[in-house]
């Protein structure tokens, strides 16, 4: 199953500068492991040593917070749009 | 080529409709019918029939109820010379008035027969805000309800600005404006509150004056000052809304807390290069801003505006979006972005919405009955130790 990945401008270095990126795989975790094995740097962003999603870090599924339905282990259908979305400080002040 | 022009519309709807000369109209100035003024704002500030309602013709329609709920009641419509007032007659006899007439001449020749014209009032409203009073989520029971109601905006910046100035031009009664810095340079590209003739001055008193300028009715308070634990909970406390303009973690997460203990909407709003994120946290009753991002990013992961640029105008947007926010806040209208975070791309031209949800387990959120101590958090918003 392939789903896209988007990636916001501050986190795009860290695959190579795409906005959108597609990976394989049945849950969230599983597809943005696949992102990390492809660009190493969005893996040390994106994962804990112990593999848990980092805390700054929401990651919503077509729409709705991964958190709080399965986390990682939340299935991914086919066509599946993961935004994975670090809190912004930026108030423009 | 064939149809009709003004003058045939203005000429067929004259010879349909009751017209009343001005002389007539001026015997029953003792008790006049309803009178209503169709003309456009900016040609009623220069004088309104004696007790006249105002309704401007393009919002005609919809704002007659507001003043004539009764479609047996006689009123006169009346503009400058009475053509105006002619058409709009017609309409209001399709939609059922049964004594509606049209002022002959309209205020000019009201004028030139030496007959009296009031200002209108300082206090009276309705043409500030007829494009308010003509939308069924505000009328005039919504506008005074915003007029009743106070706002705290903390930060004077890219968000502070467009959130305040269009809170202000709403007529929400008391802004508080909350912010320790003075205007730079750098700023303006983004922070219109503020002038270049303003650099060096507190934001807080820019701000007061651009605000007075654009709406004198609204009360505008200052805090010159930076929130803090110590200091926030007192800055905020009374007001029915808080809006986060503010530049920092720190500040995000104690606004956060803060508006629990408070129990006060809070409508957060960050913005970056082109992108920004705005949601509502109803406490308690929504997510938290800790729900959604239980930690701020590590240093270097989410640089500041200062570091990674921001385009001026997303920032308007973000505020914007902001002072939506809080107006339906204030009105109980319409979904809350509460439980919701609206995402706006710039470059990419999308705004979606995302769903959020409360975390049982939140440090901050998750036991209503013991809402978050406020402390200081450092960069990382970690409490700073003393």
């Amino acid at each position: 199953m392939t789903a896209t990945v988007r990636i916001p401008t501050i986190l795009r270095p860290a695959v190579g500068g795409d906005a959108e990126v597609e990976a394989a795989g049945s849950t969230v975790g599983e597809a943005l492991r696949a992102v990390g094995d492809a660009h190493p740097p969005f893996a040390s962003l994106v994962f804990e040593r112990d593999g848990s999603l980092k805390r700054y870090l929401a990651v919503f599924v077509d729409g709705r917070d991964a958190r709080h339905l399965r986390g990682l282990d939340t299935p991914v259908g086919p066509g599946a749009e993961i935004l994975v979305l670090p809190a912004a400080s930026g108030g423009a002040g | 080529m064939s149809g009709y022009d003004y003058d045939d519309l203005v000429r067929a709807a004259r010879a349909q409709i009751t017209e009343i000369g001005v002389p007539d109209l001026a015997a029953r100035l003792d008790a006049p019918p309803l009178l209503v003024d169709v003309r456009e704002p900016h040609e009623m500030a220069t004088g309104v029939l004696p007790g006249a309602a105002l309704v401007p013709r393009g919002a005609l329609e919809k704002g007659i109820d507001h003043v004539a709920p009764d479609r047996d009641a006689e009123v006169v419509l009346y503009c400058t010379v009475g053509n105006r007032s002619a058409l709009a007659t017609l309409v209001l006899e399709q939609m059922g008035y049964t004594s509606v007439s049209s002022l002959a001449g309209g205020i000019a020749e009201w004028r030139a027969s030496g007959l009296p014209v009031e200002m209108p009032l300082p206090g009276d409203d309705t043409a500030r805000y007829a494009r308010h009073l003509v939308l069924d989520e505000i009328g005039p029971e919504g506008q005074e309800r915003l007029g009743g109601a106070s706002v705290l905006v903390v930060g004077a910046g890219g968000l502070g600005s467009p959130a305040a100035l269009y809170l202000a031009a709403a007529g929400v009664g008391t802004l508080t404006i909350a912010d320790p810095d003075v205007v730079d340079v750098s700023n303006l590209q983004r922070q219109i509150l503020h002038a270049t003739s303003g650099i060096g001055t507190h934001k807080t008193d820019s701000a007061a004056a651009a605000l007075a300028r654009l709406n004198p009715g609204v009360v505008v308070r200052t805090r010159t000052v930076r929130l803090d634990a110590s200091n926030a909970e007192e800055i905020a406390a009374g007001h029915d809304v808080v809006v986060d303009g503010t530049d920092s973690f720190p500040a995000r997460y104690l606004l956060n807390d803060t508006a629990l203990r408070l129990r006060i909407p809070l409508v957060h709003g960050s913005v970056l290069r082109f992108e920004g994120q705005v949601t509502v946290i109803d406490p308690y009753a929504g997510p938290c801003y800790r729900c959604v991002f239980p930690e701020p990013p590590p240093p270097g992961v989410s640089p500041s505006c200062a570091e990674a640029g921001v385009l001026g105008a997303v920032a308007g947007v973000v505020g914007s979006l902001q002072a939506v926010e809080a107006v339906k806040l204030i009105l109980g209208a319409g979904e809350p972005l509460a439980g919701r975070l609206a995402v706006y791309d710039g470059l990419a031209g999308d705004l979606r919405v995302f769903t959020t949800a409360r975390d049982p387990a939140c440090p901050a959120c998750g036991d209503p009955s013991a809402p978050p101590p406020l402390v200081d958090y450092d960069e990382t918003c970690r409490p700073v130790r003393p």
